[in-house]
This record gives structure tokens, sequence and C-alpha cells, in this order.
């Protein structure tokens, strides 16, 4: 480390970004607009699902361990649908870093999101860029101060219902608003606003950039990502270069190229880096610079796009002299299409898992201990822990049989080995799993052990079954 | 290494130097973070709070007992007491509800069942097996084979008094007489009834020896086990005619049998534990698979 340049430390540079406006500025509002309005309003979305389960269409049920989502329910043991979502998610990333970079980070981040909600704000109270960094220079004054208060108010306010609509996912929300104001709801609730509240302001109001450059994984890996096909925003240097205003270049077009050292990229960044050193890991390409720039460009009249979307392919032909090219064209290329295929692929899967998945299942584990029983008569008798989960929301009535073991009769702990029959009936409660302990006996004569299965079949109209296969163990 | 004008500060970062040196490495003092040293400080504070209030220093004989009188047996034992008192309404209700109406009431019933289930673990496994599954002499309470009886009552008052258990007037007693030590029988007449017992229990063919052992049989042992030899439970007089042999049913085990007697012997368990646990145990034994409905006919079954 060269003596002069050595602190690992650095201190926090303000930012301060001008509001801008353009089209990325407005795909950002938009984009803001819908991922707010499913946060907060995804859990008030009611669905009717009967009178045994939660009309909540979103709900993430801990207590009784079932997550809701519209026409799908979801039970524990099915949770690799969520890991399948999981890996969706996965690769979406993928496929969205390979096609346009970094847009996640740049519009649909929650950190993104909620920062450029704050810094609205920020410019809504205290004015835009100049107005703010001279406040911030300014000493301490009863201006300042309340000033501050309100901004930090309007913040808290936002973070208050952040963290307070994030609870809303996992209870019925109109009831848990309710015993929220009443005070009445779990503490674990309120913990989690607390919590959520202080990281949202924390985050969003004070830490901003700084989670992205330095505490989140994600640009590392996206960084790694990036291919000479990826979109970045670039800041066409060979065009750009050298950096003059407009009075120099006219005095001396040669020397001079588009950019006019204006400086206004810098001042609407977000991060608050320039783009003009190049791609970097402080940019989220917001697209910011380029709406601000567009606008600079069209005032001095020159062609817009000095800084733009663009691959680093397109820099090298750009270098050479082509023309540049539209950025969705690079949209369509084998990565991506393999990236869409693989990701659709998952998701059909799983849809056709989803439609054909039955609502009724049966497990079954033998006693171990004793494995059989010899009973007076001379037969062998096994037992059983059967389990019926019924996954629909209301209760059905089912037969449980077994196939595979000649002369065997089955009946329950409830009931004497004389009413034993070759099958068992019960109704299995609404969303819930029935336990029936059975008992088998056959001839004692045969395999010591010997394969059979239980089977579990839906009487009612619907029908619809289930078999699990067990073993019988005779002496 | 820094090349700075005092050797003792590393020009770089300004810290001084610890003055050794391996190779051109060296090492800096970098004085603690003033957090860090406070933290460290109030770990010192604590643990001295803590010797003070805990249990801490070992002596000799004993060791520092703290002023709080904490100790790791003290809070095993309250809790210990908080879940005694906590299911004690429930053992209250069951030791209140008699064994038979107890099926009536299904969720004292479940309760009394899971009691059981861990009582039966701690005072009964040693004889009768972790699986209630039994074991040569010690009978196999998952079957449907009862000695004595296997409705809930029955089974509670065998689990209360045990049997032939010695210095209890109240407990089971069948006494089934050592025909060939005692020369009751003679070896010859022996022989005779094991090959009637085996006949009895379709083990082996008529033949002229168990001919001449149906007629021994009759005479000495259907007094007890009756006259087909299904036994007789108000006696304790096992069902020699089907297919669970307590001791066993081949020819030399059932010789043995009849020649020494057996003489298998249950401790009582109400000088042991209270009437709730017994009454649970009671219903865990019940529910194995082989509990019978209350009130069966006596006289009919057995070991
Ligand atoms: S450099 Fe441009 S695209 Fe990157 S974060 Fe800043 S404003 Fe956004
Ligand atoms: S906004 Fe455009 S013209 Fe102005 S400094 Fe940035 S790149 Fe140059």
């Amino acid at each position: 480390m060269p003596a002069g340049s050595s602190t690992l430390y650095e201190k926090r540079k303000g930012v301060y970004p001008k509001a801008v406006d353009g089209f990325y500025r407005r795909l950002k509002w938009a984009i803001m607009a819908v991922t707010l309005a499913i946060y907060w309003g995804t859990p008030w979305l009611r669905w009717d699902r009967g009178p045994y389960a939660p009309d909540q269409a979103v709900l993430i049920d801990l207590a009784h361990r079932r997550f809701y989502l519209f026409a799908i329910e979801i039970w524990p043991h099915e949770f690799y649908y969520v890991a399948g979502l999981l890996i969706m998610a996965g690769i979406g990333l993928f496929l969205v870093t390979s096609a346009v970079g970094r847009a996640w980070c740049g519009y649909a981040c929650p950190q993104t999101v909620w920062t450029d909600l704050y810094q609205h704000v920020e410019r809504f109270i205290d004015g835009d860029r100049n107005a703010q960094i001279k406040l911030a220079k300014a000493p301490w004054s009863v201006a300042k101060l309340t000033r501050r208060l309100t901004k930090w108010g309007v913040w808290l306010a936002i973070a208050f219902a952040t963290g307070g609509a994030w609870i809303f996912y996992f209870a019925d929300a109109p009831t848990l608003l309710h015993d929220v104001w009443a005070g009445s709801a779990a503490p674990v609730a309120y913990a989690t606003m607390a919590v959520l509240t202080a990281t949202t302001l924390l985050l969003g109001g004070f830490m901003r950039e700084q989670v992205c450059i330095y505490m989140c994984p994600w640009p590392r890996i996206q960084t790694a990502m990036l291919d000479e096909k990826s979109l970045v925003v670039t800041y066409k240097d060979w065009r750009g270069e050298q950096r003059g205003s407009v009075k120099k270049a006219q005095a001396s077009p040669d020397l001079f190229g588009d950019c006019i050292d204006c400086n206004q990229c810098v001042a609407v960044c977000p991060t608050g880096i320039d783009i003009r050193e190049g791609p970097q890991v402080g940019c989220i390409t917001c697209a910011l610079c380029i709406d601000a720039c567009d606008k600079v460009m069209r005032q001095v009249g020159r062609q817009r796009g000095l800084i733009d979307y663009c691959t680093q392919e397109d820099v090298e032909a750009e270098k050479q002299g082509a023309p540049p090219r539209r950025a969705l064209k690079t949209l369509l290329r084998p990565r991506t299409l393999a990236y869409a295929a693989v990701w659709l692929s998952i998701g059909a899967a799983m849809l056709f898992a989803l439609g054909a998945r039955t609502r009724i299942d049966i497990a079954a584990q033998q006693d171990r201990n004793p494995i059989f029983v010899r009973l007076s008569d001379g037969a062998i008798r096994n037992a059983y822990m059967v389990k019926v989960r019924n996954m629909e929301a209301r209760p059905r009535p089912v037969t449980v049989a077994i196939e595979g073991l000649p002369d065997a009769m089955l009946w329950t702990d409830a009931m004497p080995r004389e009413q034993a029959m070759a099958t068992v009936t019960a109704t299995v409660p609404a969303d819930s799993v029935a336990k029936l302990r059975l008992f088998i006996a056959a001839p004692a004569p045969g395999p010591q052990r010997q394969d059979f299965a239980f089977t579990v079949r839906a009487t009612d109209r619907e029908g619809g079954g289930d078999s699990e296969p067990a073993r019988f163990e005779r002496p | 290494m820094a090349d700075g004008q005092d050797k003792n500060i590393d020009a770089t970062t300004g810290t001084e130097l610890k003055g050794h040196e391996w190779d051109g490495i060296a090492e800096l003092d970098t004085p603690l973070p003033r957090w860090w040293l406070w933290t460290f400080y109030a770990t010192i504070i604590f643990a001295i709070g803590y010797v003070i209030a805990y249990p801490a220093i070992p002596m000799l004989h004993d060791y520092t007992r703290g002023m709080m009188g904490w100790s790791s047996r003290g809070a095993l034992a309250k809790e210990l007491a908080a879940r005694e008192a906590e299911i004690a309404p429930l053992r209250r209700a069951i030791a209140d509800t008699a064994i038979t109406d107890l099926p009536g009431k299904p969720q004292l019933m479940q309760a009394a069942v899971e009691g059981g289930r861990a009582a039966f673990k701690v005072h009964c496994v040693q004889c009768h097996g972790s699986g209630a599954a039994g074991a040569k002499g010690y009978p196999n309470l998952n079957d449907d084979d009862w000695l004595w009886g296997g409705d809930l009552a029955t089974i509670e008052k065998t689990i209360t008094d045990g049997v032939r258990n010695p210095n209890h007037d109240a407990t089971r007693v069948s006494m089934m007489p050592a025909f060939g030590r005692d020369q009751l029988l003679t070896g010859a007449q022996v022989n005779d009834v094991v090959a009637h017992v085996r006949v009895i229990s379709r083990q082996d063919r008529p033949s002229a020896a168990s001919q001449r052992g149906a007629k021994l049989f009759a005479d000495n042992c259907a007094v007890c086990h009756g006259p087909d030899g299904k036994g007789t439970r108000a006696l304790g007089a096992p069902n020699l005619t089907d297919g669970i042999w307590l001791y066993g049913g081949d020819t030399d085990t059932i010789h043995e049998t009849v020649w020494n007697s057996r003489q298998g012997v249950m401790p009582r368990w109400d000088d042991k534990l209270d009437k709730a646990t017994i009454r649970m145990l009671a219903t865990y034994v019940h529910s194995l698979g082989g509990g019978e409905a209350t009130l069966v006919e006596a006289g009919n079954g057995v070991e």
C-alpha cells in the first residue's frame, strides 16, 4: 500500500441526488408504484376457500404450517414447491442479469425502491440537490432541526407502514390489524414490526447506497455473471472525450467530444458515482444518468445516448464506427433463451405437478416393538400407525384397505377384533391428518416378510386416493 | 519495515510498533478499541458478581455456594415439582374416575394411556420388555390371551396386587402342583399327560400315550384347566389349547412345567405406586391390542 493513501476506512460522502425526468425515471416510478402496491396490497386480497380454510389470498400460516397462494395450498411436506419457486427466482435472476444486466438492482430491489421513496421525501422536504447540500453544511438551528425532524418523522411513518405490513402475510390481515391497535396481538408481531421499522428506517434513510456497495453480496455475484453481451449503463467515452464546454467545442470542434462536462450525470446518481469513470460495482444501472444526459444532449442539440444501455460487444463495434444498436436487440441470444427455457420448464413442471397432485394421501409406519404378536388362535398380528392426510378444506369420508395380503383382516384400536373386516372406514376432518392405529391379523403360515400396500380412497363424489407400500412380518 | 524517523512508529499507520521483526514483518502495537476495553472491564465486573451470587469456587470438601442459593439439582427439582403440579389435576381426575368409566371420557382415557406408556417404561419393562412383548415366563401383554383376564378392571387388579406376592393376602395366587417332583404322578404318567397336552393344543396327533394322558388329565388337571383344557381365569389356570405359551409348547418344556410346576411372580404395585399411576398402567396395557371389553365371562382363555 503506497504511503499516503493508506486508510482502509472511508468516511461516507454525502449523496444528494438531483431530481430528474425522462423515460427511465418514469419507468422507475411505474415499477415503484407496482411493487409497493403489491407489497402493501397483497395481504388484503381475499380468496374464498370455503368454511374450513382462511380466506386470505396469500397467507403464510406458520402456526398451522400451511402456505396459501390463491388457489394453491401447500403443506409442509410439499415444501419442494417453495424450493421450486426459489430455484425459479434464482434462475429468473440469472435470466434477467444475462439479458438486461443489473436491472433487479436498478428497478425492483426493495433497497432501491425504498431508498428512492425516501430520497423523494427528502427532496420534497429539504428541496433539490443544492438546497440539500446547503442544509447539510448549515450549522444546527431551529429551522434546520424542524426540517430534520419533519423528514425523519415522515421516514419513520413510512418505515412503520413497511414494517407493519409485513406481519399481515402471516395472519388474517383484518383481524391482526384490529389486534395490533388493540394491543392484543402476539408479542412476536410487535417485535417483528419494531425490527422491520428500524431496519427500513436505517437502510432506506441512512445507509442507502452503502448497502449496495458494502453489504449486499448480489452485486459481486452479478458482476461475475455479466459477459460481453450483457447490457450495462455505459458512458461512450469515444464519443464524449475530450470533455469540454459548448463554447470551447465551438471554438475548436476537432478537439472536443460530445460531453460538455456539465456533471448532470453525477448529480442525479443515487449512489453518487461518476459513470464516466467506466463500469463499476457502485452502479446499480438505474439509468437515471441516461435520462439526465439525454436531456442535456437535447438542449445542446446533440444526439441522445452519450450515456446509454450498451453491451461490451456494442462498445467495440461502435468504436469501429458501427451505428448504435437498439438495446432490445441484445435480449435474444442463446444464453438468455437457454435460461428462459429452463425457467419456463421448471415452471411448467411445477404447474403440472400442482395440477396432478392428489389431495389425499396415506402414510404407514409399522410398529417395531414388538414387530409381530402371536394371537391365541395362532394368527399373527402386526400393528401400524397409519396417517391419512386430507388436504382439502372439507371433511372427507375415506376407506382404508390392504392389497396383497390374502386372508388378512383389518381393525382399529377403537374396535374389538371380532369386528375386523377387509377395510376400515373413517372421516378425516378438513385440512388435517387422521391417525389410525391399525391391526392386521393374517394366518401364521406364510412368508416371513410379505410386502403389501395400504390404500386409501375417498368415498365422496370427487374420489381420489393413494397407496403406500408396507410390510407384514411373521416369526 | 516502515522507515519513519522514530524507530518505534510505523509511518503508514502512525501506530507504535511492538519492536520485534521477522523477515521484515513487524507487529503493530495497536491500542485496544475503547468499546472493546470497556466490554472487557464489564466482563470482569460481571465475573465478580457471578462468583458472589452463584456457586463458583471448588473447595476441599465443599464449594462456595453463592448468595442466591442456586444449584442445578435444585433447579431440576423445581422444574419437576412444577410439572407435577401441572399434571396434578389430571392425575386426580384419573384417580377419581373408576377405570370402567374411563373409556367414556376419551380425553381422560388418552391422557391415561400416555401416562401409562411413560410409567410402563419405568416400572414394567424390566420383565415385560420395552415393547411389552414379554419373554419366556413373562407374559406378552400385546396378545389377546390373559391368565387372569384382559378387561380394564381385571388388569388393574392384577397390577395392584401382583401375582404370588409374599405377605399380601389380596395377591393373585394359583398353585400348580409339581406333579413329577412331588411324586404325584410317575415319570411315565407325566409323559402321558404331556402327550395329551400336545394333542389338545393341536401340535401332535392322538396316540396311545395321549389317550392314557387324557384320563390322567381328567383326574389331575381338569380341576383347574377345565375338562377340555381351556383354562380357568378365576384360578389363573392357562388355556392349554391356544397358540400361546408362557414358557413354551414343545414337549420338553411342557414336561418340565408338569414335573416341577411354574410359580412366576409379579410384584404388587399398590405399595409403590399411587392409584392414578396404576390406573394409567392398566389403560396402557389394555390399549396394546389385546384389551377386552369389561365384563367378560371368566373361565375361558389363558396361558
Ligand atoms: S451511474 Fe447512472 S445508472 Fe449507475 S447508479 Fe448512477 S445514475 Fe444509476
Ligand atoms: S450528463 Fe452527459 S454531458 Fe453532462 S457530464 Fe454527464 S456525460 Fe457529460
